[in-house]
């Protein structure tokens, strides 16, 4: 009774929210409303569910600390080899559970130098040594983030943590996932637990049909730039509406992948019939579908019009420097990256690819496409898509992180600037520090390939 | 504890990439990395920086990527620890997991300039900027974090809890 005076109140002040002053204070109300919820109990969000349920109780609230048992453990060629170390000075004999731990040498893979080559190796060692079920060799290997839940490792409702930011990836499964460092890989493949605060929740909800060539990537810049890459500072971000509904689950995986740029700790969707259609077939495992109890409560809710939304463009240093891409046609640029963890999927290489298609890769670009599995990258063979690539003068890369963290497989001289569909932007992510990287999805990423310059998919049909 | 030295400055959202930058991480060698510290927002850094000194930046430290070779490098260059509006949750919960101290205080970032000389005690959490002579209070470290910082860093929790 108590709880519906609660959402009758929420509705009533909603309706009203057009006025500033009274938006403000519906915004401190629905503040205060969520901690006595949270006080009350009983109403409880998707990840408070997930994370209570890897605890072994009910319900959790937000603030509280919790050590928790988790599903998947993943570290990479970059992570691992801090983390076997440390797990070797806890004194643990074994791993909590051979079949949970993920180790993946994607980033400086396949081994760019020695040094790369030197910290691979302790991966495959470590992994022999333990027997661990879940290492991906070279030739096996793709870009982490795609390939745990292209390969079905990552289900709904699991809780995953791994020793990369990007691990947010697999909220748009209805997981809790989050990044964490080194030393949490290490005390977790030792106990099979990890810490976590549980998080206060942001509710972003995404109202509309998308227009031509906008995407999730758009809608997760155009968040970002809304928000600021602190906006969910320690926060859940949990994205629901109609323009989610109806996406696919790359496009979802997107978006949650980057909930790490505005400072959030995991983002989230509750699965939905779209899930539960990419999940089968891949699932080896029982896997769990939890909801978000529909009267819970935010500390923040965000609501957007998507058909208001254009190709967005995030701009040097930040995530949050966003701007509509028509805007930016006097950018001209050097390189052009498609991949990544963001945007490495096979629906990417089809977007980049329906752009790009009978055209060619204007003079000055260097246009590197990256498929983000070993399994994308065929797909992209049987398609013909690898075929309009290189046909478009294009490389079409085996998979790895590579350029996107300035690693290996296209780096930046000093003052040349590149349109990339990954993550980040800051000060020297892809190469020498004065450098510049432009975030955008892959069709806006291809039309700049072609006029040398960020343009709209437009220009180019 | 107390924490005695000289501060370096920082603005808005130094990121992970700016600590260590991506091409230096082909090795977890603390004194390599070292070698780079904070060279992406400061070239000049890793020879200006000195053992026991202090960093205090504007809001979101940290953020970015979860590379722990990030609150490694600022310790292994003689950081002492680290004051900021807030600091990215990756970041934040590596500092606790490898005892590097870092403090929440909105009030010594507006007062402490760079170079001026301040004194941490980390276990109260009063900052004195020693130059200034002016007083400030961090957030308190939740007792969790107490825990592990008592305890000497995770792994040395993790050991206990395995007994």
């Amino acid at each position: 009774m108590i709880l519906s005076v609660f959402a009758l109140l929420k509705a009533l002040i909603h309706l009203t929210n057009s006025d500033y002053l009274l938006y403000i204070s519906f915004k401190s109300f629905l503040k205060n409303l969520y901690y006595f919820e949270q006080f009350l109990g009983g109403i409880v969000n998707i990840t408070e569910k997930i994370l209570a349920a890897h605890v072994g109780r009910d319900e959790v609230s937000a603030g509280e600390l919790i050590n928790a048992k988790v599903d998947v453990i993943l570290a990479n060629d970059i992570t691992a080899p801090i983390a076997i170390t440390e797990f070797r000075k806890t004194g643990a004999k074994n791993v909590c559970d051979k079949d949970k731990i993920a180790l993946i040498p994607d980033h400086f893979a396949p081994q760019k130098d020695i040094q790369a080559a030197e910290q691979c190796k302790m991966l495959r060692e470590f992994s022999k040594e333990h027997d661990l079920s879940l290492y991906f060799e070279v030739g096996k290997m793709g870009v982490e983030h795609a390939l745990l839940p292209e390969q079905g490792i990552v289900l709904p409702g699991d809780l995953v943590i791994g020793a990369d930011s990007h691990t947010c990836t697999y909220g748009a499964l209805g997981a809790f996932s989050t990044g964490v460092g080194s030393t949490d890989v290490a005390s977790a493949m030792a106990t099979g637990e990890c810490w976590f605060k549980v998080p206060e929740a942001m509710k972003f909800v995404y109202h509309g049909k998308l227009n031509k060539w906008v995407s999730g990537k758009d809608l997760i810049l155009h968040t970002i730039g809304d928000i600021g890459v602190d906006g969910a500072l320690y926060r859940s971000m949990e994205f629901e509406g109609e323009a989610i509904n109806a996406m696919s689950m790359s496009g979802r995986m997107t978006m949650c992948n980057m909930a790490i740029e505005a400072g959030g700790k995991n983002g989230i969707m509750v699965p939905d019939s779209t899930t539960v259609e990419y999940v089968k077939g891949r699932a080896k495992r029982d896997y769990k579908l939890y909801t978000t109890d529909s009267d819970s409560s935010y500390v923040d809710v965000r609501e957007y019009d998507v058909s208001k939304i254009m190709p967005t463009v995030s701009c040097p240093h930040l995530p949050s420097n966003t701007k509509v891409a028509a805007d930016l046609s006097n950018i001209t640029i050097d390189q052009v990256v498609v991949g990544s963890c963001t945007n490495g999927r096979i629906e990417d290489m089809r977007e980049a690819a329906e752009v790009i298609k009978g055209k060619k890769v204007n003079s000055n670009v260097r246009l590197i496409v990256i498929p983000a599995t070993q399994e994308i990258f065929l797909q992209a063979m049987k398609e013909g898509l690898a075929e309009i690539f290189v046909n478009a003068g294009a490389v079409f890369s085996t998979p790895t992180c590579g350029p996107c963290l300035g690693g290996h497989m296209g780096i930046l001289a000093k003052g040349e600037r590149a349109i990339a569909t990954t993550n980040r932007n800051f000060v020297g992510r892809m190469g020498h520090p004065e450098s510049e990287v432009y975030l955008s999805n892959p069709a806006v990423a291809a039309a700049s390939a072609i006029m040398g310059r960020i343009a709209t998919p437009e220009e180019v049909q | 504890m107390i924490l005695k030295g000289k501060v370096w400055k920082f603005g808005n959202n130094i990121d992970t990439d700016a600590i260590i930058p991506a091409r230096y991480l082909t090795t977890s060698d603390p004194a390599e990395l070292a070698k780079h510290v904070m060279e992406d927002a400061d070239a000049e850094f890793p020879s200006k920086v000195s053992k026991g000194d202090m960093i205090i930046a504007e809001s979101n430290f940290g953020c970015g990527s979860s590379r722990e070779h990030a609150p490694i490098a600022l310790k292994a260059a003689g950081i002492q620890g680290v004051v900021a509006n807030s600091f990215a949750r990756i970041f934040y919960r590596n500092c606790f997991n490898i005892g590097l101290p870092i403090f929440e205080s909105e009030e010594a970032v507006k007062g402490i300039q760079e170079g001026d000389n301040i004194e941490v005690d980390a276990d109260s959490g009063v900052i004195k900027n020693l130059t200034k002579d002016e007083e400030y209070t961090a957030k308190p470290i939740p007792p969790f974090m107490q825990e592990l910082i008592a305890a000497g860093g995770l792994i040395e929790w993790t050991k206990k809890r395995l007994g």
